[in-house]
């Protein structure tokens, strides 16, 4: 199987549906002419043309709102934001129009959209581009969330965004863009609302998604080796649907559960999953469940310290180890 | 682009006959009189509206249309196969405009299952794909960039139309509208931006929320503008054509002020009497009411006779008060209901490709 980085893994997801479906259109900041603000849409202005594959202005409101009405008449714009930060001067346009026009018409309308692009902190960019919101993306009924956390997951995970006839968020973060996977060529589609465990294990659920898996697979290994703990990783990959299934299985095995997640903890995707699995698997629980979170203040620049601020495989091992009490 | 291209459209002066109009004289006498109807209409259902609000029928916001209908009706009754609309929330009229029944709309207001929302909207939000009108939306100036969209899609998929994106006079100063102002004139998009100026966003006047005129403000982003009155059918329809015309061969945007009235405050919920004088609303409706306006025209063109208006009132009446008796035996809709239409997933479940719990609780 091909081994390539998960910025080639979602370039080559967004070709091949340019490829299969004429209404695809990919849209953005720079993704044309540029090639990509990091480089994923390399390519594609060259292979597909102006028509297919749009450079836009500086104006996220405008060109997604855009791509919006244009899905209502059976357009699927997949518009990149450069960073997922940008989302909150578009956010009208995100979640009062795509997210509730289904809604408000009765059903009448869909709204086939994607908008795709990087959620994270980690590069040092100070606190206005560093958002994380697929917990205020996820509140809102009518709108999916996917936060894919490796390149094969990106690409099976965007090829079913394309196809959704609901808006679907994806979540990508440029610390992932460089790291390596094996991924299948051509048609390679993963369901939404499927979790995924990325390393089974006995003794602690640690629930994650996101870069957050990398960090928790790395604790995982020193656990294992230091500690003799076994632990599972599940990768929820996408946030909503949710596979809450899969999280009480998991939970059924292991007794014991830690989220990790790369939120601020108010409200986060952690603050649901914990109430959910104390509501659905209170009698399996052998203890509270535990939650890592990004230490709860606007992202630090200083960028030692942010490393700190973040899950990193250090915090991610602590924290196991006061979840095994 | 040449200079050329930003000039304004010169338009009415008392003079103008826009009767003369070549898209005006070709009407037939059944089109004109169904123009005419087709405001009264209006008219008459949001008079019947306004009572079943009052009796508490109705919750929420009720923007009302009167004294704007002649922009909706002269506006819309040019719509070809693959014209489209797009409101802000006083969009009543447009959607009796774009041929919608009243039965459902008046339902939509009782919060009926029956209404065409199936009462999930309200009236701000009135929708109906199947007459190329997109909404009733309900934040200020958040539809226009989905207006441009419209267009966007026409032109991708090389059809020959164009998208009206409506707004009030207040949702010129909100950004999402500059920045599809913006798109529009860059990607050459066919889209007729229609400002209903109505002289009060809200109860704020234009010379205490808007500087400089308003349609000019489309020559910025090398858009061709031009300004109305929109107290006469004739007049709206001359000038829309201009622009509907351009949008459709040309693929050019294009700004429309058309200057309106409501007689009614901004929504039901404002007394009326903190921003202007009963005396002007009085003044209005007694020289430039749209639909005496165009009565007068039709009965000079002999069109019309007295008792044929007198007969189409009745009859808009009469078909109020249907609408209201229908919307009164409707059923509400159920809680079952609060979780359809969210998911078109969830709403085809035999089509359904993801997994995983989609509500929560």
């Amino acid at each position: 199987m091909p081994v390539i980085t998960y910025r080639e893994a979602v370039r080559h997801a967004l070709a091949e549906e340019l490829e299969r479906d004429p209404n695809v259109v990919v849209m953005g900041e720079e993704v044309a002419q540029f090639n990509g603000a990091y480089k994923v849409t390399e390519g594609l202005l060259a292979r597909f043309g102006p028509q297919r594959v749009v450079d836009t202005p500086i104006s996220e409101a405008g060109f997604i709102g855009v791509g919006i009405g244009a899905s209502m008449l059976g357009i699927r714009p997949v518009m990149e934001l450069m960073f997922w930060s940008f989302y909150s001067v578009a956010f009208d346009q995100i979640l009062n129009n795509a997210a509730n026009v289904r809604y408000m018409s009765g059903g009448q309308i869909h709204c086939p959209i994607v908008i795709r692009g990087p959620a994270n902190g980690g590069t040092n960019v100070g606190a206005t581009h560093s958002h994380t919101p697929e917990n205020v993306l996820a509140n809102h009924p009518g709108v999916k969330v996917v936060v894919p956390s490796t390149p094969a997951d990106a690409k099976g995970l965007l090829k079913s965004a394309i196809r959704d006839n609901d808006p679907v968020f994806f979540l990508e973060n440029t610390m992932l863009y460089g790291e390596k996977g094996e991924v299948p060529a051509g048609e390679h589609v993963i369901p939404l609302g499927l979790a995924d465990v990325k390393r089974p294990g006995t003794d602690l659920t640690i629930v994650t998604y996101g870069r957050s898996v990398l960090h928790s697979l790395a604790a995982a290994e020193v656990l294992e080796r230091e500690h003799k703990v076994s632990a599972e990783v599940l990768d929820l990959r996408t946030i909503r649907p949710l596979d809450v299934d899969a999280v009480l299985r998991s939970v059924a095995k292991t007794h014991r559960v830690l989220i990790v997640e790369e939120q601020k903890p108010f409200a986060s995707v952690g603050s649901q999953l914990a109430y959910m699995i104390q509501r659905e698997a209170f009698d399996e629980l052998d203890g509270p469940i535990h939650r890592l979170a990004t230490i709860d203040a606007p992202a630090i620049y200083s960028p030692p310290v942010e490393v700190e601020q973040l899950p990193n495989p250090r915090r991610v091992l602590q924290a196991a180890l006061e979840a095994l009490g | 682009m040449s200079k050329k291209s930003t000039v304004k459209e010169a338009s009415s002066t008392a003079a103008t006959n826009h009767a003369q109009a070549p898209v005006n004289a070709r009407l037939s006498a059944e089109e004109r009189i169904e123009l005419f109807r087709k405001m009264v209409r209006i008219r008459r259902f949001e008079e019947r509206s306004l009572r079943a609000y009052q009796a508490k029928k109705i919750g929420g916001f009720l923007h009302l249309y009167i004294g704007q209908e002649a922009v909706a009706v002269g506006c819309c009754s040019l719509m070809g196969p693959h014209d489209h609309v797009i409101t802000a929330y006083r969009d009543h009229g447009h959607a009796i405009a774009v041929g919608m029944d009243t039965k459902p709309l008046m339902a939509e207001l009782y919060g009926k299952a029956t209404g065409c929302s199936k009462g999930k909207g309200g009236s701000m939000h009135y929708f109906d794909p199947s007459r190329n009108f997109w909404g009733g939306h309900g934040i200020v100036g958040g539809q226009i960039p989905l207006g441009a969209g419209l267009a966007y899609a026409l032109k991708y998929k090389g059809l020959k139309g164009a998208a009206m994106a409506f707004m009030g006079d207040g949702a010129v100063n909100q950004g999402a509208v500059h920045e599809a102002y913006n798109l529009a004139s860059l990607w050459n998009l066919p889209v007729v931006f229609v400002i209903e100026n109505n002289g009060y966003s809200m109860g704020t006047s234009q010379a205490r929320s808007s500087a400089g005129e308003l349609a000019q403000r489309a020559a910025g982003y090398d858009m061709q503008w031009g300004q109305c009155s929109g107290h006469d059918v004739y007049e709206v329809r001359a000038m829309m054509d201009k622009f509907l015309t351009l949008a459709r061969e040309n693929n050019r945007p294009s700004t429309v002020e058309i200057n309106t009235y409501r007689y009614r405050g901004h929504s039901v919920a404002d007394p009326d009497n903190t921003y202007r004088s009963k005396q002007e609303i009085e003044e209005y409706r007694r020289t430039r009411d749209p639909i005496q306006l165009f009565q007068d025209k039709l009965l000079a063109e002999r069109v019309l006779t007295a008792a044929t208006a007198e007969q189409i009132d009745t009859e808009a009446r009469a078909e109020a008060d249907v609408a209201a008796d229908f919307s009164e035996a409707s059923p509400f809709p159920t809680p079952a209901d609060i979780q359809t239409d969210v998911y078109w997933e969830a709403d085809n479940p035999a089509d359904r490709r993801s997994q995983g719990r989609l509500f929560f609780t």
